[in-house]
């Protein structure tokens, strides 16, 4: 009876371990906490006026590039516009992340509640979902994007809410087999016999065990979006010039990559930087959560 | 309400599952209970003993309303439970699940566990529940620092106190038992059963008490049924059916204890080892196929559950028979 350690304490700590000794994690959300902070406070962070072009300084080259042709006041050079790159790549970052964001929650909503239906109560509902899943399984994300952004034009919303609409598989495949794994379990059956009603088991015992598996595909889901984004803007359907979408810099940067490579290089390492970075969050939330998960 | 009223009484209950094969073949009926009717008065425990796939749980789970009977009624303290709400059955009929892994819920504190059933029938202010919870907790064994904890950090035989403690702190009518111990090693099974044993008197528990080991329901229950591919084929005082079975299979679960000297081997049942298929059950009696005393009759009609001598009733055309030879008419 005495072999328990006593709860708060040393549990917080042993927590608190595991989180410091998840390096990936510990990186990936330091990574992750600039840029947001960065995309949050961009008008006070941005040197420039990231939509300023001033014509006389074009393709002007960061300092590590070419120190000679470097300009103290762009401290990445600018583009073929004259366009401070530091600032837009500032500006940038908050396009990438409220697209993640939003796409990954309305994705996470839809997925989700098909999903977890579908696993709880089996049967028919789960035959009408699992269509679903097939239905949108069966359409390829990028040519439905495209047609539907060709015909209704490119915007921040037509990019969210068609990315919204065509991430939501991985969650509802996922959600439904971890459903149906939990609905078996006996805390369930209990929980019916102590008298909860249906909402109260779904939200009070399933949905608590199935956190883990939503961190690990939500990160994915979100980097997903932000690289589809990314995608689509640089073949012109998505977010529209002049907003300082990363993926609309790699589009304008490709003219003069030829002469200028590093214009195509720092957005292009920038949306690596950040898509790895909230991978890696993901998978270290899931280590931290449920280490029994590990594999 | 009469003390004569049984808390638990099971009215012919069938409960029949169609099984698919494929989205072409018809479905076949699989009979898991095939017309049990049983009742347990006030106080007492019944044994419900057989081997697995029988149908026990499969009944537990209609007493406890999760499942709802194909035919037939389930009664606790005389009203149907088929008419009942989710909160009233909640009060009437709890149960104690067999594997204390995976009856609670990993993300909760034990306080949270045990004082579920009154947040969901709102029962008090949060500090009343608090001390609820605390008092249920000190009588199933467990010390007040156990309630901040996590299912993780408790070992086996505390998770299945804090599901006890968890069935009944609505103070319920009846408890339903399913292989509480089985899941357990044998040094706690007998902590766990004596503190069942101990709260039986001290609160007057009802129960059924679902198990495949014979010596478990000899120590706890009352009565005993023992149940053979979905049917009862013995019923009758513990004492009565442990000492003289009168069913052949009643006899062979007896002989299959096993013995703590090892040079005895394995018990001979003299059963076999075939169980029947329940999508095509045996024509006749159900058990024939594994019968040592089978004969024609036993192969064309399905005996009924009646009392041949004795206090208990038995399904079997040979006791039958053997109880007409000894008592001539």
């Amino acid at each position: 009876m005495s072999d328990i350690t006593a709860p708060t304490g040393p549990k917080l700590r042993k927590k608190r371990g595991r989180i410091l000794g998840n390096s990936g994690l510990i990186v990936a959300a330091t990574v992750l906490g600039l840029i947001t902070l960065m995309a949050i406070f961009a008008p006070f962070i941005a040197p420039h006026d990231p939509y300023a072009q001033t014509l006389d300084d074009r393709l002007i080259p960061p300092a590590f590039i070419d120190a000679e042709m470097a300009d103290p006041r762009y401290l990445l050079g600018t583009d073929n516009l004259g366009r401070d790159y530091l600032s837009r790549l500032i500006y940038g970052a908050r396009i990438s992340l409220l697209i993640g964001l939003l796409t990954m929650l309305v994705s996470g909503v839809i997925g989700t509640v098909l999903g977890v239906a579908a696993g709880y109560f089996g049967g028919r509902v789960d035959t009408v979902v699992s269509f679903l899943i097939t239905t949108r399984l069966s359409l390829p994300v990028v040519m439905v994007a495209l047609a539907v952004v060709a015909v209704a034009g490119g915007s921040l919303q037509v990019v969210v809410l068609v990315l919204g609409l065509l991430l939501w598989d991985r969650f509802a495949v996922v959600m439904r087999s971890a459903t149906m794994q939990l609905r078996n379990l006996e805390y369930v059956a209990a929980a019916q016999s102590v008298g909860c009603s249906t909402p109260r088991i779904l939200v009070g015992e399933i949905l608590p065990n199935l956190i883990p598996a939503l961190v690990v595909v939500a990160s994915y889901e979100m980097a997903q979006a932000i690289l589809l984004e990314a995608a689509l803007s640089f073949l012109g359907l998505g977010v529209q010039p002049p907003l300082p979408s990363w993926g609309l810099m790699v589009a304008e940067a490709k003219e003069v990559m030829l002469f200028d490579p590093w214009v195509i290089l720092l957005p292009g390492l920038a949306i690596c930087v950040l898509v790895l970075a909230i991978n890696m969050l993901g998978d270290g939330i899931r280590d931290v959560t449920a280490p029994e998960g590990r594999s | 309400m009469s003390d004569q009223q049984p808390i638990l009484e099971l009215r012919n209950v069938v409960k029949r599952y169609s099984v698919g094969r494929g989205m072409f073949a018809p479905k076949r009926p699989l009979m898991a209970v095939g017309g049990v009717s049983l009742s347990v008065p006030r106080g007492q425990v019944l044994g419900l003993v057989g081997e697995s796939g029988c149908g026990k749980s499969t009944l537990a789970k209609m007493v406890l309303g999760l499942e709802t009977p194909t035919e037939g009624e389930v009664l606790i303290d005389g009203r149907p439970i088929a008419q009942l709400g989710r909160l009233e059955r909640a009060r009437l009929v709890q149960p104690v699940f067999q594997d204390p892994y995976s009856s609670l819920n990993p993300r909760k504190t034990i306080a949270s566990i045990v004082g579920l059933p009154l947040a969901v029938h709102g029962e008090g202010s949060a500090a009343e529940r608090e001390t609820r919870v605390a008092e249920m907790l000190a009588l199933v064994g467990l010390s007040p620092r156990h309630a901040a904890a996590y299912p993780s950090q408790l070992s086996g035989g505390q998770r299945q106190r804090v599901a006890i403690a968890r069935a009944l702190i609505l103070k319920p009518q009846l408890l339903i038992c399913d292989e509480p111990t089985s899941a357990l090693d044998v040094s706690v099974q007998a902590q766990i059963l004596n503190l069942l044993m101990d709260l039986q008197s001290r609160l007057g528990l009802t129960s059924l008490f679902i198990s495949h080991n014979l010596a478990v329901v000899q120590m706890l229950a009352t009565r005993v049924a023992v149940m053979y591919l979905g049917r009862v084929v013995e019923e009758g005082p513990t004492a009565e059916v442990m000492v003289r079975a009168q069913h052949p299979y009643s006899r062979g679960l007896l002989a299959s204890v096993l013995t703590p000297d090892p040079r005895l081997g394995l018990p001979d049942t003299r059963l076999g080892s075939v169980f029947p298929d329940p999508l095509a059950p045996p024509p006749g009696c159900a058990f024939h196929p594994r019968c040592p005393l089978v004969f024609d009759r036993c192969k064309v009609e399905a005996p009924r559950l009646r009392n041949h001598q004795g206090a208990s009733r038995a399904a079997c055309h040979a006791a039958e028979r053997d109880a007409a030879a000894m008592i001539p008419a």
